[in-house]
């Protein structure tokens, strides 16, 4: 339910699990191949008119990409900093004035970022809590404990990925006004958040997949052992996933992060916002270069995230794609 | 043809003492296992699967008890002027979203496979924007839209251009939209293509240039038939992302200017939220789910033969 854009995308992922010992070593030594080449050949980049055009073209590329990508951020960090005066100017200032950074507290008293921020963190650890609880234990026991109508149960999983999030919602939404069955009212709670989010067929796809290639000798081994099945997915099956893990783990965490939505529907009470709806709630009323303040605070934790991560992230995005 | 072969008739199975019971007890833990997900899919995907055809044919306001209405809240949707328009702009966002967003995509990351230089930053910056929240992009670019001193203004007044309006004009308000998504969401695609794209063997290069083919028709005869499966993948899954459009609608414009942004989600959006009329938000997302599940079934059966 939290994914509201091009969320679902592509089978990501390493399709099974490394050797145990060798996990470290594997993932690091994912070069380019030496040999490699693409669609100008080695041999014409020797030339003299081939270097002329590539590093034309590369100069190109670099300046084109960071104008676009690149600029907008600095603009958004820089314009927060610049007055309202200085805002309207015709022609704009490359530089802010002063460099003000008074705003930026300025910001985080005015619309309350702290809340905001506080809440959004409390959603997205939830999230990534029940996400990993619920989905890993339900992907174990369709790879390995295969129940009766275990098949029918994943086809049912499965056939929530062709229902977009966004057709849904209304009839999803009244679900957390009144929970079926034991009518419960979830709005402007957390669970309203934590537990549609775990309702992930991609995720347990995915864990299933993993599982799937998990060789079976290494689970006998155990439960001949006499270890429950419990044990097993905590001592065996865990340990030697920590890859698909991460990268549920981070998609988890991110989807939370992105949604607006979702949280906009089912958190209303301003003291329960998320971030990104408690800036937009607010954007009307806050001075211009405040609100930019504001926005740029909202991007900092998410591109941390990614400076951080963004091995796993940019894995978990294309690793699956590359057996195309 | 009543006659059975000795293959078919099995000898009853000997089952070894506690067989049963172990069986009954490993059925036991594996709904123990799954009973957490099941919970939530159930609330919040298969209940609600089945409520949005019950919601469409009811009336439902949280204060009277729900009625049974048949198809009013078809006819009263059909009958809303804003609907044409919410499926004609909707259609026509997923096409210029496609037409930008599809293909520029798919030539950045031809170009970045051919670059010996500075490709991790590039890749790291062209996905930058995709982890920016949805929210902050978009009410970053309605700061970049503004008429009087917005940046994009600013930048054609440098070239030489009159200034645009933008949101507030009938014939640019769709594209500008259009032009918020493509930013944010462009990476995703550009990182995708160009991991198939190294997959392609050189071999094929080499025995093409041989035969003497240019760099177009290298493209045109190598890279894209090595990569129309993903192609394919990623048109269905892009297809069904678009056709949601909702947070830029909602966010720059409300719809407006006279109608000229309303897309379906967000139409549906009103009727529940500010018309109070679930009932035909309900059958405007029926409607939408109907058309989006083609296109879903597709992607699923695409993928699935592609793994």
């Amino acid at each position: 339910m939290s994914q509201s854009t091009v969320q679902r995308p592509v089978r990501a992922v390493p399709d099974s699990p490394p050797p145990p010992k060798h996990t470290r070593r594997r993932r690091k030594t994912k070069e380019r191949p030496q040999q490699f080449r693409g669609l100008v050949s080695p041999h014409t980049l020797t030339t003299r008119r081939g270097k002329i055009v590539y590093w034309t073209v590369l100069t190109f590329v670099i300046t084109g990409f960071t104008l676009a990508f690149v600029f907008p951020l600095y603009w958004m960090v820089t314009g927060a900093m610049k007055s309202p005066d200085e805002l309207v100017a015709v022609p704009p200032s490359f530089f802010p004035e002063e460099l003000n950074f008074s705003v930026y507290a300025e910001a985080w008293e005015l619309l309350d970022l702290g809340v905001f921020l506080k809440n959004t963190l409390i959603y997205a650890a939830g999230a990534w809590f029940f996400t990993l609880t619920f989905d890993v234990a339900a992907a174990y026991a369709l790879s390995k404990l295969r129940p009766v109508f275990g098949k029918v149960v994943l086809a049912l999983v499965l056939s929530t990925l062709m229902i977009p999030p966004m057709v849904i919602l209304l009839p999803a939404y009244l679900s957390v006004v009144e929970l079926p069955i034991f009518g419960w009212n979830l709005l402007n709670t957390p669970w309203a958040i934590w537990l549609p989010a775990a309702a992930n067929g991609f995720f347990i796809f995915l864990l299933k997949r993993f599982f799937d290639s998990i060789p079976r000798e290494l689970l006998e081994a155990a439960q001949i052992d006499g270890a429950s099945p419990m044990r097993i997915l905590w001592s065996v099956v865990l340990p030697v996933s920590r890859p698909i893990l991460g990268v549920v783990s981070i998609l988890a965490v991110v989807n939370v992060w992105k949604d607006f939505v979702w949280p906009l529907l089912v958190l209303p009470d301003s003291e329960k916002m998320s971030i990104s709806v408690g800036i937009s709630s607010l954007s009307a009323q806050m001075p211009q270069n405040v609100l930019i303040a504001a926005l740029v605070i909202a991007s900092i934790p998410a591109i941390l995230v990614f400076l951080v991560f963004q091995r796993s992230i940019m894995a978990g995005l294309t690793a699956g794609s590359l057996k195309g | 043809m009543t006659t059975l072969s000795a293959k078919d008739v099995r000898p009853p199975r000997q089952r070894p003492p506690g067989a049963l019971r172990r069986s009954v007890s490993r059925n036991l833990t594996a709904y123990g296992f799954l009973s957490g997900a099941l919970i939530c899919f159930a609330f919040f995907s298969w209940i609600p699967m089945v409520r949005e055809f019950i919601l469409s044919f009811q009336k439902t306001n949280f204060v009277n008890s729900t009625e049974w209405v048949g198809l009013d809240n078809f006819r009263t949707v059909l009958d809303d002027p804003a609907f044409i328009s919410a499926w004609v702009n909707t259609a026509i966002f997923t096409l210029l979203a496609l037409v930008f967003g599809y293909i520029v995509p798919f030539v950045f990351a031809v170009v970045l496979n051919e670059l010996r230089h500075a490709q991790g930053y590039l890749r790291l910056i062209v996905y930058l924007p995709v982890m920016l929240p949805p929210a902050v992009a978009v009410l970053l670019f309605k700061w970049f839209y503004d008429p009087g001193a917005g940046l994009f203004n600013q930048a054609l007044g440098v070239v030489g251009i009159p200034p645009l309006s933008w949101l507030d004009s009938t014939t640019t308000a769709l594209p500008s939209l259009v032009i918020v998504s493509t930013w944010m969401n462009l990476g995703t695609g550009t990182l995708i293509y160009l991991a198939a794209l190294q997959s392609i063997p050189s071999e094929l290069y080499e025995a093409a240039e041989l035969d003497g083919a240019g760099l177009f028709k290298r493209v045109w005869h190598i890279t894209i038939p090595q990569t129309r499966l993903i192609l394919l993948v990623m048109l269905l899954l892009q297809i069904v992302a678009t056709m949601q459009v909702f947070i830029e609608p909602f966010l720059l414009t409300g719809g407006g200017p006279e109608n000229a942004t309303v897309t379906v989600a967000y139409l549906m959006y009103q009727y529940a939220f500010s018309f109070g009329n679930f009932g035909g938000g309900g059958a405007l997302g029926l409607m939408l789910m109907l058309v989006l599940i083609v296109f879903s079934a597709f992607y699923l059966r695409v993928s699935r033969d592609r793994t």
